[in-house]
């Protein structure tokens, strides 16, 4: 089984002072499922913009698909961006050209591709997240949930080993949510999922971790970590009113074998 | 994203002129100002044939006389010296409506006049049909450094973006009765210099994150455009070459 | 100051464009090196910025109007090699789309705008920073002192040039007395603004300012028992090599040669060597009007000295002030005070 991402003593601080990360370790294999949960400030945007080198400078290291990320070396930066992609929580941070279609260009466009090639890329990104009938239209002008979509699109057009979100969810109206996740679930991607969002946590990884003042304090089956109300507490997350973890039918992993609702195996690697 | 700043020297259009590649009309640009500055300035002549040059191709343009004498504004400093070297310049005197006035003053400044006038008006024609995305790429196909390139990307940008912040900050500042004029007048401005920037930064920065995450590794995408026709080029290059033409035959070289 | 066409003669014109593609093109060098990729669009910014600053414009008694320059607050912000290049950037900007200064005279704009006000201001920042605590807020005199001096020196070096190869018989002691009389004022508000907005940067994104570069603070790492043990963190250093010093020496060497070269072409105004020499009774009675007696003793010595040479003396001041002050700050990062700046 390879291992999609590979993070060891990862520290960082900010220029002003401020140390963000104090030393995370995390290893994901290909074709997992994993959340990152975590209350605010607790360094999970500052964790996901190491994976492909946009923060840098600290300690440790992180490697994607085996390649580590060596922020000098531009070559090595390109690469580790095509294998790490990044959907940020706001889309209209990454929505910047004037049609979804020269959006969803722009990544492979940037890696080389061009005429057939890169028409083929495009249309086939829009597909994956339905959003092929609005190739031709200015962004701004789609609703938030369709925009969601489309900057997903725009990361996928770049056939990443692994896709990162940023609070996919927030903002997004219910039904938004559902077809969201049912792109996301239809992905054959490695996923990693930063989110508030427990019970789409719950949806979509059979794994999470729990970040917490710069470190991984909780790293296990997503019904294990949700179920543990004393963890849940001592960490600022919450469940939804009324939401039973417990209750929830257990969803089949990437490896076949789903987790029985109510037994937990403890840490796993 | 392109700067909105920009629609003040941009004018729409369809014409002949507007179609032309960035690149081409760079050159002819640079092709005529030459041209101009290399002409003695006791060719009085050779500007008037200039002048009207410039003007026809204004008119295929499609650009206005107005458009281009409110854009001719920024010339008023150096038009001022101009004014004045007459007066204070040393050399022969000659006597000019009763004011004695020197004569190596007078050539000076018609020269600049002249000469800047001429590279003012054509760059206004360059400005009003080119759109600043496609100017860049032109600056990036003519080698300006990529590097240089990217820097001017940006800065369009973000001028829009500053220029919005300081209106709205200039707005904020009058309602509250702020009006003086004087060196003072500075700090109040520049105290909100630092806090522009840091906004206008942080605008911006997101964005660039993302074009990071997509590969954006600091050159404008080349479109699958194709090397410049020799259309193009023919209608581009008539300018600076009748201009030149008509100055090597009339003699301005000689 | 953006210098209009025709406003110097072509061999003048000519000299300076190349020394200004010597000059950007040793900022393209240096500053790969020095620009990681998120300071690209830091260094677009600063351009805008610089560009909105420049319409401050203030009219200039005889001389052509005064305007902020923005050389030395560019280089507390981006370094000074990327300076070059974001003040170039700007200038090509201005006098391809907005008419504001010559094409031909480009060349002549960039030299004076972009590398004089850049050295000048750089090497002033440096030689008050190394005086001054290790603070991050230390930028900021340092940064305003730099911008106060850049303005006069960019006076100073266009004087020379306009005397070299101006193309219109202006007398050269009242165009120094205003130039250099006005821009002293203006450099008083260009430190200003220099000052706070570097310092308004400095106070919330000290990463954002090169000049206030500083160790970062050592990082630690959580154990699982709870403890915090210090991290190993791999020293990459910037340090620039010791080639720095070799380009320096090498452009100073080129611009020696290029300011000597010019003076050859010296034939281009006899005016200008004429009236220097010959009006001695106009230049005495401008005397009077002078803020100081320094300049008109320099330009007084022009008389009696090929104009040529003053030229180079120029181009020497400029390139040698900065390449001793840089030589000298680099020998007190050695002593570890601050971190890489020998540039």
């Amino acid at each position: 089984m390879t291992v999609s991402l590979e993070v060891k003593g990862l520290a960082f601080a900010y220029p002003d002072g401020h140390q963000a990360l104090f030393g995370v370790d995390l290893g994901v294999r290909r074709g997992e499922r994993v959340a990152l949960l975590g209350p605010n400030g607790a360094g999970k945007t500052t964790f996901v913009l190491h994976l492909n080198g946009i923060l840098s400078g600290g300690a440790g290291t992180v490697r994607i698909g085996g390649l580590q990320v060596r922020p000098g070396d531009r070559d090595n930066l390109r690469e580790i961006r095509r294998r790490v992609g990044i959907v940020f929580q706001d889309p209209d941070d990454q929505l910047f050209m004037s049609t979804v279609r020269e959006d969803v260009a722009f990544g492979p466009a940037n890696l080389g591709l061009r005429g057939p090639e890169l028409e083929a890329r495009v249309a086939s990104a829009l597909a994956a997240v339905g959003m092929q009938g609005v190739a031709e239209r200015p962004p701004h002008h789609l609703s938030f949930g369709q925009r969601r979509r489309v900057a997903v699109a725009t990361v996928l057009a770049m056939k990443p080993e692994i896709l990162v979100l940023d609070e996919p969810t927030s903002n997004l109206d219910p039904a938004s949510r559902r077809e969201l996740a049912e792109v996301l679930d239809a992905l054959p991607v490695t996923l990693l999922v930063v989110t508030h969002d427990l019970p789409y946590a719950l949806e979509l990884c059979e794994r999470s971790v729990v970040l917490s003042d710069g470190s991984i304090v909780a790293d296990g089956p997503t019904v294990a970590i949700l179920a543990d109300d004393d963890l849940l507490r001592r960490h600022r997350l919450e469940l939804p009113y009324g939401f039973d973890p417990l209750s929830v039918p257990a969803r089949k992993t990437r490896y076949g074998g789903g987790q029985p609702a109510n037994s937990f195996s403890g840490r796993c690697q | 994203m392109a700067g909105g700043h920009a629609h003040l020297l941009y004018r729409h259009g369809d014409s002949v002129v507007h179609q032309l590649p960035a690149h081409v009309k760079l050159v002819s640009l640079l092709g005529f100002v030459l041209v101009v500055v290399a002409t003695p300035a006791e060719s009085y002549w050779a500007f008037g044939v200039y002048a009207a040059l410039l003007a026809a191709a204004a008119l295929v343009a499609g650009i206005p006389g107005d458009f281009v004498l409110r854009r001719m504004v920024v010339e008023i400093p150096f038009v001022v010296f101009a004014a004045l070297m007459p007066f204070v310049s040393t050399g022969e005197r000659i006597d000019v409506l009763g004011l004695s006035l020197s004569e190596s003053g007078l050539v000076s400044a018609w020269s600049l006049l002249a000469k800047g006038t001429l590279g003012v008006v054509a760059s206004i024609l360059l400005a009003a049909t080119t759109d600043a995305r496609d100017l860049l790429v032109g600056l990036q196909r003519l080698r300006l450094p990529a590097r240089m390139v990217e820097i001017a990307s940006f800065m369009v940008r973000y001028l829009d973006v500053v220029a919005g912040e300081m209106h709205r900050m200039r707005v904020a500042r009058e309602s509250r009765g702020f009006q003086a004029r004087h060196l003072g007048h500075l700090r109040a401005v520049a105290h909100g210099a630092g806090a522009l920037f840091i906004r206008t930064y942080e605008r911006g920065e997101r964005v660039h994150l993302a074009m990071l995450s997509r590969g954006y590794a600091g050159s404008l995408p080349l479109s699958d455009a194709g090397p410049a026709s020799a259309t193009a080029w023919t209608r581009a290059l008539l300018l600076p070459g009748v201009a030149f033409a008509v100055a090597l035959a009339g003699g301005v070289w000689v | 100051m953006h210098v209009p066409d025709g406003f110097l003669d072509v061999q003048t014109s000519v000299a300076t464009g190349v020394v200004a593609a010597t000059a950007v093109g040793l900022a393209l060098r240096r500053s790969h090196a020095e620009l990681d990729e998120r300071a690209a669009p830091l260094a677009g910014l600063t351009a805008a910025f610089i560009f909105a600053v420049q319409m401050l414009n203030f009219p200039v008694g005889v001389g052509t109007s005064g305007h902020l320059m923005g050389g030395a607050l560019a280089a507390a912000l981006v370094g000074p090699w990327t300076a070059v290049l974001c003040v170039s950037v700007v200038l090509v900007v201005q006098a391809l789309l907005f008419a504001d200064g010559g094409l031909t005279a480009l060349g002549t704009n960039i030299t004076l705008m972009a590398v004089v006000t850049v050295a000048a201001g750089w090497a002033v920042t440096k030689l008050v920073l190394s005086v001054l605590p290790g603070r991050p807020g230390s930028v900021v005199p340092a940064a305003a002192t730099g911008a106060l001096l850049s303005v006069p020196a960019v006076a100073a070096v266009f004087l020379v040039l306009y005397a070299r190869g101006g193309e219109a018989s202006l007398p050269i002691g009242v165009l120094t007395a205003s130039m250099l009389g006005w821009h002293t004022l203006i450099g008083i508000g260009e430190a200003i603004i220099t000052g706070l907005t570097v310092g308004a940067v400095v106070a919330v994104r000290p990463d954002l300012v090169y000049a206030a570069r500083h160790l970062r603070p050592a990082l630690l790492v959580r154990q699982p028992d709870g403890s915090m043990v210090p991290a190993a963190v791999e020293q990459h250093s910037d340090q620039p090599p010791r080639r720095v010093r070799t380009i320096v020496v090498v452009g100073t060497a080129v611009a020696l040669v290029l300011a000597g070269i010019v003076s050859f072409f010296a034939n281009g105004n006899p005016d200008g060597l004429e009236y220097v020499a010959a009006d001695q009774g106009f230049l005495a009675t401008a005397r009077e009007h002078l803020l100081g007696d320094f300049a008109l003793a320099d330009y007084g010595g022009v008389g009696d000295v090929p104009v040529g040479v003053a030229g180079v003396l120029g181009v020497l001041i400029t390139i040698g002030l900065g390449r001793l002050v840089f030589r000298w700050a680099a020998r007190r990062s050695d002593a570890g005070d601050f971190r890489a700046l020998s540039r």
